[in-house]
């Protein structure tokens, strides 16, 4: 099901529905209730409760959407939403607005995988420094060609 | 109808960020850095080439964009009424962008009937009594709850774009661009509509009973739709437009085929007597009037 990946396919019809699509639970009590975002820090672990508990049962996805120009979907945003297919439609009507793309990816935000804030020096200091993995770092030996 | 929607009041060239004057305007001077609006057929487009003597249609054809213009206008101010009342934020934007795309049409085609009295499209929104509007009694049916919006913008969707898609080949090059420009927007109208119809249907209990009475109250102006008279058939046979009965067809077939998938059945339901296209409207229609009407009443010529 890819009824807006193609400009040049219209809007789709109602039987491309894809009813295997991930539903988000409605009980308040199931999983759903558990924040979606991507477990980005130690309390993750703890179910925190959503705000509009109980009202709000929509899981939240995130929204990639790729220019005209552009090579790469860019992350866009986020929005809620029932199930994949409306969470792509959902994605048209809240980012391309102002004819921003031509493609939009939608990913369940808890499919995805977050580095953790708090570990960002064990995680990213350590290329800080070692500039002899940058080409820059090498002066060019005399008489080599083509570089 | 300038003042009405922030997003046209802003005008072509200001609609996105660097895009630096209103001549700005199709893809041909864009850059990998901005973003452009397009260069779709606007309203404004149309109004200019009334203005400028371009284009002038004949009495006919002004008497039929009123009609479509009114269906369209009448419908925009209904869902309009939605933003920030919707169940979830992403459907108040999705009912808000639909409301916006009827606006449009709406502008077009009331820009164009306006070129055959010398009346701008404002004139033709704003200073019309009750019985001057031409729109067929479903579009002006109020809101109630979300499944009976969705059950009028189901059966407005369907028609419209079967409408849109035959005026495409309309011998009046205007309409037939208007509906071209129309008939992409509709068709996502059409998926929007239809599913949330499945949705509702299979969905709980109760959204279940909301849809199927949703359905009861709007398919007595069904009827309406389909309905031919004289100005339709002299200007379906010149090949200016499309006779609606000739709709019926297709509209069933279509809408069946999305109400047997949710498993709900056409509504049996007897017709109401419509009389919108010749101004006899419910009375829904006179409330609806009074708040669309009002400022641009009480202050003429205002902008803001």
């Amino acid at each position: 099901m890819s009824p807006h990946g193609n400009p040049e396919v219209p809007a789709s019809s109602a039987t491309e529905i894809d009813r295997d699509a991930q539903k988000v639970s409605a009980e308040p009590e199931a999983s759903a209730s558990t924040t979606p975002r991507p477990a980005v820090d130690s309390a993750a672990n703890q179910p925190v409760e959503t705000p509009a508990e109980g009202r709000n049962a929509w899981g939240l996805w995130e929204v990639f959407v790729r220019s005209s120009r552009g090579l790469s979907h860019v992350h866009a945003g986020s929005l809620h939403a029932p199930d994949a297919a409306m969470a792509l439609r959902n994605a048209r009507d809240l980012y391309t607005r102002r004819n921003e793309g031509v493609s939009i990816w939608v990913v369940p935000a808890d499919a995805i995988a977050a580095s953790d804030p708090d570990a960002k020096g064990s995680f990213f200091e350590s290329p800080q420094g070692k500039d002899y993995r940058h080409a820059t770092y090498y002066t060019k030996s005399e008489g080599v060609k083509h570089l | 109808m300038i003042p009405q929607t922030p997003e046209t009041t802003t005008g072509h060239g200001d609609i996105s960020t660097g895009v630096a004057a209103p001549t700005a305007g199709g893809d041909s001077n864009a850059s990998a850095t901005r973003i452009t609006p397009g260069n779709a057929l606007r309203p404004e487009d149309i109004a200019l080439e009334v203005r400028t003597g371009l284009t002038k249609p004949s009495e006919d054809i002004a008497e039929y964009a009123l009609r479509l213009g009114d269906d369209a206008l009448i419908l925009a101010q209904r869902l309009g009424h939605w933003i920030s009342r919707a169940p979830e934020l992403e459907e108040d934007v999705a009912l808000g962008n639909i409301a916006l795309d009827q606006l449009g049409h709406a502008r077009s085609f009331l820009s164009y009937a306006g070129g055959a009295w010398d009346k701008s499209e404002d004139d033709l929104a704003y200073f019309r009594r009750e019985h001057e509007f031409r729109s067929v009694q479903l579009f002006e049916q109020p809101n109630d709850d979300f499944a009976v919006t969705i059950a009028r913008q189901f059966i407005v969707s369907y028609y419209q774009f079967e409408l849109y898609r035959r005026l495409t080949e309309s011998t009046d090059a205007t309409i037939a661009a208007i509906a071209a420009k129309a008939v992409k927007e509709v068709d996502y109208h059409r998926d929007h509509s239809a599913q949330w119809i499945l949705r509702l249907a299979g969905g709980t209990e109760e959204s279940r009973r909301r849809m199927i009475h949703g359905l009861r109250l709007m398919w007595p102006y069904v009827n309406e739709l389909f309905q031919d008279d004289e100005l339709a058939q002299r200007l379906a046979e010149a090949g200016a437009a499309v006779a609606p009965s000739s709709l019926r067809e297709d509209f069933d077939r279509l809408t069946g085929e999305v109400l047997a998938e949710a498993e709900l059945e056409v509504p049996d339901v007897p017709a109401a007597p419509g009389g919108g296209r010749h101004g006899r409207h419910s009375e829904h229609l006179g409330y609806l009037l009074a708040e669309m009407q009002v400022l641009a009443r009480e202050h003429p010529g205002a902008k803001w």
